[in-house]
């Protein structure tokens, strides 16, 4: 197994570990026990002296798997960090002595915790290896962005500053897009009276004149394949010629469209042309250039003037978008003060069910256009009919409690933002399972669309959908990251927003893009767990070609070759280790975590015998939410049963289910899987583990029961990183639990 | 429900604006409801402040201006202390009040009212508050036999503050006033010019 290994371990004694344990007892359960060559201890580990004795070690050669038993994995991470060994660490200070009282009837106990987990850690490290490059890196300082609109243009120019090289694809003849159409802007700087600028002819000349960036106008993404570093993309011209060209990372900033307002027939919208969306009184507004704004059905000067907030969403109808676009309000106070700014006699209504002008600078404008006196009225619009010469408009005054009507010589519909997201990958893998059982007939609409990128992958040819269109993975914890690793989205088409956010937005994703080809180029994973320099390997003997790794992973990393045998991109994969805890022939591991190291260490804890009335609980948990959870609780002194024993996995859906099956053989008397947040409001830093681990462990009863063991003693949580009071709950409920039921049997 | 055709123009608003003090205050109102729920009385009034105040934007002039909801103020600042646009709240609606007063469209026996004209009757004359004859029209606000009774009741008060040298009762007689009352009265004429010029913009009723 490790003949070669040269195995050291190093035992701190500072915070209170060499009062509270006995050191030399730690020493002899890893050198025995551990089989380890050697074990040190340090009055102080984590100093500069203590780290210099690793060092030293490692440096003579005497060392290349080492074990630290200190403080938890997450502390001290900079000074415990050492190239080109295997390490793993013994969590004694917040996983032992900090979680149990400081008695002489828990020093037993309390002593007992720390062997095991130094036990554990000993046979981590035993079969973790050194990282080692997989010649799959490749270094491109070149990033391709899609779209040449506002977003696009601002991520090149924030490439290009940078000091890397952008490549724009604008499927139309222009650049700037929709801000091309704009008359002015929402204020972006205090005091956030006036509508300003847009700046975005500046911005296309600053984009031209920059040699590093390079525009094709006219031109489609046809092809997108390879991985961060390595992508091979083909951009393809309207009259038909391609060309291939390589690039570090990607970003979509393909933007939106508007909500079709013809859906609204309530509004009169395509009836009269003196109803208009909000582009199409940016076109007014452009024509009048400052001058009054004419209506356009008989170029009548304007003089009064009603805005229709929330026309067609934020509603559950039929059709309608179920979400708020986030930048009408402010589009709205912006387009009313082009009337009050030439003639403050315009009567001018926003008519809202809810004003909502988020920002810096939002309540600023809001209270602007009052003060230009936009009058502001809370209500819902029921319909606009024309009438006579003008408009008439029903509505319902909420303050007022009344239907009342009002006529207008222009009315404007605030429609929301449609994502120009391609096509949606989910909804035809929904199609296709459902050939197959026609009973879950719950169809998703497949809307013909053009595909943005046309990736190569298994998986399908665009990004992800998060949620109506929109292409993000987590709108508040990861922004612009994408389930597909080195392609970022930014803008509108990432969720609804104005100017300054999609600027915000375009600035965000070009830093992550460039990030991305630099890790790339290391052999490094991108978030979440950045640095990580491991990659899945599998042994091909052993594989069944399943697809089963394929088709869960959630980053789309893994191909499948001609036979059917998954072809891991390096760069793309974000190390979760889902496809680990998927293999059923367990064929798939890394250097540093496999179903070996987690395995061995769930078998190394001592497991006293049946009628030591001493039960062992095993805890696998996320070291995203809920290990983070459960080192706070140490820090906050929280106690919890001693009898416990935590694993922390990368992820839940990196589980193997052989780790629980051999956890019940081996006597441990109740199992906790802690995981995060799955499901529509996932907080899943992996998107889908925590979920995939709930499915797979929906069927750990069957196994219970032919073990003859109750169901009690394995149980599933979704932990938040704030639930310090409740994992230490669940701990307890669980030593509770056994008490009752009684202890395992299967103790040998 | 009814359906009416308020037309949600501006010309109430304007009027407000030019009229009542502190009125052009009331297009920044953002519809929060603080005042409502901070005012002590408000349960009482007919209308709460922000309602008015969205009631001015819509236009329903009548309704406002006969409304006895801003005589039900009782200047405790909670509104205004509360208010996060620092709206005047308390001064517009004594504004509005005032105006609507002075366009004869105020509630007739509305109580406040009544005793702000026997308050302003008294202090206008000779610059000075008379304190005994305020009272006494107060006993007799709403009739004699109810004037004679109210005395009878606060006769003892009454002793006890003549013995403590609290009110002289010869102020019945004309009593004390400011320095140059003719001066005060110009100057109170003058503004009531000013004020009717402006107001006569606008309709009576």
């Amino acid at each position: 197994m490790a003949e070669k290994k040269k195995l050291g371990a190093y035992i701190c004694k500072g915070c209170g570990i060499g009062d509270r344990l006995d050191i030399a007892q730690l020493k002899k359960t890893a050198t025995r026990e551990g089989k380890f060559a050697f074990a040190k201890d340090h009055d102080f580990l984590c100093n500069s002296d203590g780290v210099k004795m690793i060092q030293a070690d490692i440096d003579a050669g005497e060392v290349d798997h080492i074990m630290i038993a200190a403080c938890s994995r997450r502390a001290k991470t900079d000074a415990f960090r050492f190239d080109n060994v295997a390490m793993s660490r013994a969590n004694l200070r917040e996983g032992v002595i900090w979680v149990r009282p400081d008695t002489e009837e828990a020093e037993e106990t309390t002593q007992e915790m720390a062997d095991d987990y130094i036990r554990m850690a000993c046979a981590e490290v035993k079969f973790m290896n050194p990282p080692s490059p997989s010649g799959e890196q490749g270094r491109v300082d070149h990033v391709l962005i899609v779209g040449g609109g506002f977003t696009g243009l601002t991520a090149a120019v924030e490439i290009a500053k940078a000091g890397y090289k952008a490549t724009i694809v604008e499927q139309t003849g222009n650049l700037g897009g929709i801000a091309r159409q704009l008359y002015k802007r929402i204020p972006t700087k205090a005091p956030y009276i006036d509508p300003q600028d847009t700046g975005i002819d500046a911005l296309i000349k600053q984009v031209e004149e920059n040699d590093n960036i390079t525009v094709h106008l006219n031109s489609t993404v046809t092809k997108t394949s390879g991985a961060p570093g390595r992508f091979s993309v083909d951009i393809s011209q309207e009259s038909g010629s391609t060309k291939t060209e390589n690039f570090g990372s990607i970003i979509q900033a393909s933007g939106f469209k508007l909500y079709d307002a013809n859906k609204l027939p309530e509004f009169s919208y395509g009836k009269s042309p003196d109803v208009v969306d909000q582009l199409g009184l940016e076109a007014l507004a452009k024509a009048a250039n400052g001058g009054a704004i004419k209506r356009p059905s008989d170029g009548k000067e304007v003089e009064s003037v009603i805005f229709v907030q929330c026309a067609g969403q934020r509603s559950e109808k039929e059709g309608h978008l179920n979400y708020c676009s986030g930048h009408c309000c402010m589009t709205s106070i912006k387009q009313a003060m082009y009337f009050k700014d030439t003639n403050p006699d315009i009567d001018t209504m926003v008519v809202y069910s809810e004003l909502r002008t988020p920002g810096a600078g939002g309540e600023d404008i809001y209270r602007s256009g009052q003060q230009k006196g936009v009058t502001f009225t809370k209500g819902i619009v029921s319909e606009v009919t024309p009438n006579g010469g003008n408009l008439k408009v029903k509505f319902k005054d909420l303050i007022l409690d009344e239907e009342v009507e009002s006529e207008a010589d222009l009315v404007v519909l605030a429609t929301g933002m449609e994502p120009k997201s391609g096509v949606n990958i989910d909804a035809i893998i929904v199609e296709e399972e459902e050939d197959e059982s026609e009973e879950n007939s719950k169809t998703i609409p497949i809307v013909p669309a053009e595909s943005v990128l046309n990736l190569d992958y298994r998986q399908g040819p665009d990004l992800p959908q998060l949620v109506s269109g929109f292409t993000d993975s987590h709108f508040i914890c990861f922004p612009y990251e994408t389930r597909r690793t080195g392609i970022y989205a930014a803008g509108p088409v990432r969720r609804p927003m104005d100017m300054k956010q999609a600027s915000e937005d375009a600035t965000g994703a070009a830093l992550k893009a460039i990030q991305a080809l630099e890790n790339a180029a290391l052999g490094r994973a991108a978030h979440p767990r950045a640095g990580d320099l491991s990659f899945p390997r599998f042994r091909k003997e052993g594989c069944t070609q399943c697809k089963r790794c394929t088709v869960e992973c959630p980053f789309g990393a893994i191909n499948e070759d001609e036979d059917g045998y998954p072809v891991f991109n390096e760069a793309r994969c974000r190390r979760c280790g889902t496809c680990m805890g998927a293999c059923p022939v367990r064929v798939i591991s890394f250097e540093n975590y496999s179903v070996d190291t987690i395995g061995q260490a769930i078998k190394a804890v001592d497991i006293p015998d049946e009628f030591d009335e001493k039960p062992r609980i095993l805890v696998l948990a996320c070291e995203n939410d809920a290990y983070p959870a459960l080192d706070m609780a140490g820090m906050n002194r929280i106690e919890y049963s001693a009898y416990v024993r935590i694993a922390p996995v990368r992820c839940l859906g990196s589980v193997s289910m052989s780790w629980v099956t051999d956890a019940l053989n081996n006597g441990y008397d109740g199992i906790i899987l802690m995981g995060c947040q799955k499901g529509e409001d996932y907080q899943c830093h992996f998107v889908k583990g925590s979920e995939m681990a709930h499915t797979r462990m929906s069927k750990v009863d069957d196994t219970l029961t032919q073990l003859q063991l109750e169901t009690e003693r394995v149980e599933t949580h979704e932990i938040a990183i704030s639930d310090i009071q409740r994992v230490p709950e669940i701990i307890n409920n669980m030593a509770a639990t056994i008490e009752k039921i009684g202890m395992s049997p299967l103790k040998f | 429900m009814s359906s009416n055709t308020i037309k949600y123009r501006n010309s109430f608003l304007r009027e407000v604006e030019a009229n009542v003090e502190e009125g052009e205050w009331v297009r920044m109102c953002m519809q929060c409801g603080v005042c409502s729920g901070s005012c002590p009385l408000g349960p009482h009034w007919e209308h709460p402040p922000q309602e008015l105040f969205m009631m001015i934007r819509a236009g329903k002039r009548e309704e406002v201006l006969s409304s006895s909801s801003m005589w039900m103020c009782t200047s405790c600042y909670n509104c205004i202390v509360r208010c996060p646009r620092e709206l005047p709240i308390t001064h517009i609606m004594h504004g509005l009040a005032h105006y609507a007063h002075k366009l004869g469209l105020a509630p007739k026996n509305q109580p406040t009212k009544k005793f702000a004209q026997l308050f302003w009757d008294n202090l206008s004359k000779k610059g000075r508050v008379n304190e005994l004859k305020l009272g006494l029209s107060l006993y007799f606000m709403n009739g004699f036999g109810e004037g004679i009774k109210t005395a009878l009741k606060m006769k003892d008060i009454g002793l006890g503050m003549y013995k403590a040298k609290r009110m002289n009762p010869f102020e019945i007689f004309g009593g004390h006033g400011c320095k140059d009352k003719k001066g005060l009265q110009a100057i109170l004429k003058k503004a009531r010019e000013i004020e009717d010029a402006k107001a006569d913009q606008y309709p009576k009723v």
